[in-house]
């Protein structure tokens, strides 16, 4: 089977259509932005180190996927995936205190900003393997599937984890056991530096899940409500027993890959088309021109955020770190003396 | 991968066991398998005749009615058997959910394993031998091994991995290898190495109740062995080393496919009035060093028979762990007999001069006891 991919046949519904919602929406993608704002500076600040990957620019994807999941479902991530976890409702708090190291961070400080886990929000982390999270995602799936738990797990990955032999061993096998996943590939056109293009034979990748015989189309990842009606439509779909869904959701990053990285490889011009397209500005001027938000609600929010942003740089700062003592604990479980 | 080993019934030319005491172990009627170790057949003389393949299947058959988490997925486990016939008559028994057979997806199959635990199943992966587990390294370290250090212990993962591994077969150089000490180095895992009846019987249960992830390297010429097991024969401790046969003059610490060879030359210093204490490792991480110690201090005197390359080894880790914890007790240099470092070849005289065996474990033996 190659070629085309296969569409839902549904007839498409609007996403939760009021205001009250947008509003939500517009918020979290807000709360993603500026969380990633002042992790910038924090890096700078020598604050948070090792690797930084951020989502600016990609905030709709995550924001959106996350309205389609219940709590029961799980999610599988990627090193970028600050946005993942705060769309997922982990507390702000406990990610900060990670990206600080500190023994109150969601992984205790062992795991930093590429491997957030919460397993309170079955947020199955952080994984900084490219692919190396689709097998587990076919996992968390395979066991619902035997338990006939009715649950759904959302995998995200890049269009880089395309290149690897685990995309393809997982697309086949989840649609080979008709597994309960919805696999939300964030093509952001750039695996680290290589453009998809120079990286793909094959560049349509809708149509290279579609080959493996699952419903696969793409999706406006610029647009949140366009990413949310995707992703209820495709979760409902999997929740009901139609075996794995594929999203490929087109959109871009407008940062670098890492702040290790110069961005040469990528063309100004470039950057600013999608940046005329941020998701966020996006939602706000539609909802300013139906009369669904004013400045000052904006204004309200943006403080909200801040503050919130505020309170867990704060706890931050203060919190304990791990006692050297500890260094090898969690290697194995504690077991019955 | 061209090559999956269709090796169902290979026998055991160059790793022939230890011919057993009279009495406590039969040879199978078709007279080529090797027959189990002596020290297995001190607790179950009285028992019923099995291979060391039937005790590993009993083993899984036994798990797969206690739990109903467990279940078994890897390549041709199912309708084919298991490429060691391991597995054979399980999906008749317990059904296509719980023996799936699974495409040639190393790394897929054994990371859905990880995640399947993640959500509280007990699952046992089984890859048809150690070189094929290569193509799931990434999910047996980055994932399996780390996952409950890295996210600061939420994700434990109560995994069971079984393998085939070593030499001996004339399978050449993709489907032979020892490398059982590599996975040793990875913190987060359990190694071990069922060398008997019982342990092939008993080691599974034990590993399915542990909370972390375990492998089990089951060495491909131990399949045909047979011997008298206890029908009642219970789950084993995992965290020990035994002592296979007592001794006062030397030390030989063997595992896996060497220990019947160690045996065998330990049967020969005999006959020249060498007695040689010979260790099972059983568990290559962690390992029981307070056993090897407690035996060196009384013998002083240690070879150590590993069928993994030489060059950083376990029986460099061994070695190593002797001089730090046991140097003023040792009378002579300790001896490593390893495999040649060389990819296994196909031939069968060159396989042969390539492994550890009694032999050369004997020479080994004679050097440190001057």
């Amino acid at each position: 089977m190659t070629g085309q991919p296969r569409q839902p046949a549904a007839t498409p519904q609007p996403a939760s259509g009021d205001a009250a919602h947008r509003r939500e929406l517009l918020r979290e993608m807000v709360r993603i932005r500026r969380f990633e704002e002042r992790c910038v500076e924090l890096y700078s600040a020598a604050k948070i180190r090792g690797f930084l990957h951020l989502y600016i620019g990609e905030e709709a994807v995550a924001v959106g996927v996350c309205q389609a999941l219940a709590p029961a479902d799980s999610i599988v991530s990627t090193y970028r995936e600050h946005g993942h976890a705060l769309a997922r409702g982990v507390e702000m708090d406990s990610l900060m205190a990670e990206m600080y190291a500190k023994v109150t961070g969601c992984s205790r400080g062992r795991g930093g900003s590429m491997h957030l886990f919460d397993t309170s929000h079955r947020f199955y982390g952080g994984n900084a393997i490219v692919g190396g999270g689709l097998p587990l995602a076919v996992g968390l799936a395979l066991a619902d599937r035997m338990r006939g738990a009715g649950r759904v797990t959302a995998c995200f990955f890049g269009d880089g984890a395309v290149a690897e032999g685990e995309f393809h061993e997982c697309m086949n096998l989840a649609a080979l056991w008709e597994l309960p996943v919805l696999f939300c590939c964030e093509n952001n056109l750039y695996a680290m530096g290589t453009a998809l293009n120079r990286a793909q034979a094959e560049t349509d990748l809708a149509a290279r899940a579609g080959s493996y015989g699952m419903v696969a189309w793409a999706v406006d990842g610029m647009d949140v409500i366009a990413v949310e009606h995707a992703a209820r439509r495709g979760a409902e779909a999997v929740r009901g027993g139609g075996g794995p869904h594929f999203l490929e959701l087109r959109t871009y990053r407008f940062r670098a890959h890492s702040m290790y990285d110069p961005d040469r490889y990528r063309d100004k011009s470039e950057i600013e088309r999608w940046k005329a397209r941020d998701p966020i500005d996006a939602l706000a001027a539609q909802m300013k021109q139906h009369g669904e938000i004013t400045d000052d609600d904006v204004e309200a929010l943006e403080q909200g955020i801040a503050a919130e942003i505020s309170r867990a740089i704060e706890a931050a700062e203060v919190a304990a770190i791990e006692p050297v003592e500890d260094l090898t604990r969690f290697v194995y479980s504690p077991r019955p003396a | 991968m061209t090559a999956r080993a269709g090796a169902t019934g290979a026998t055991a030319k160059t790793a022939r066991a230890r011919t057993a005491k009279a009495g406590t172990a039969t040879p199978k009627a078709d007279g080529v398998a090797a027959k189990a170790v002596a020290a297995d057949t001190a607790t179950a003389v009285s028992g019923k005749l099995v291979t060391y393949r039937e005790a590993m299947r009993e083993a899984l058959r036994e798990a797969l009615i206690r739990d109903e988490r467990v279940f078994i997925m890897g390549e041709d486990v199912g309708r084919y058997g298991g490429c060691y016939a391991v597995t054979l008559g399980l999906l008749e028994e317990f059904g296509p959910e719980r023996i799936r057979d699974t495409p040639l997806s190393e790394s897929a199959f054994v990371g859905a394993g990880i995640g399947a635990a993640l959500a509280g199943m007990r699952p046992i992966v089984e890859i048809m031998t150690v070189n094929f587990s290569l193509l799931a390294l990434d999910q047996i370290l980055n994932n399996a091994a780390t996952l409950l250090h890295m996210s600061g212990g939420q994700l434990n993962v109560p995994l069971v991995i079984r393998m085939t591994t070593g030499a001996g077969r004339q399978v050449a150089a993709q489907h032979s290898h020892s490398l059982e000490g590599w996975y040793a180095h990875i913190p987060g895992l359990r190694i071990l190495t069922p060398a008997t009846l019982a342990d092939a019987r008993g080691m599974l249960w034990t590993a399915l109740e542990d909370p972390d992830p375990v492998l089990i390297f089951e060495h491909g010429a131990l399949y045909n062995m047979s011997g008298m097991l206890d029908p009642a024969a219970t789950p084993v401790d995992i965290g020990t080393a035994a002592i296979r046969r007592p001794g006062r003059d030397l030390t030989i610490v063997a595992y896996g496919g060497t220990l019947a060879k160690a045996l065998t030359a330990a049967d020969q210093l005999s006959a020249d009035g060498v007695a040689a204490e010979v260790i099972d490792l059983r568990t290559l991480r962690p390992l029981d060093d307070a056993t090897i110690m407690e035996s060196v201090r009384r013998t002083h005197r240690v070879v150590i028979a590993d069928e993994g390359w030489r060059s950083g080894s376990l029986s460099a880790e061994v070695a190593a762990r002797i001089t730090e914890q046991a140097f003023y007790d040792l009378d002579a240099p300790i001896e490593r007999v390893c495999t040649a470092e060389v990819p296994i070849p196909y031939a069968w005289h060159l396989e042969e001069a390539a492994l550890p065996q009694p032999a050369t474990i004997v020479a080994a033996a004679r050097r440190a006891v001057g």
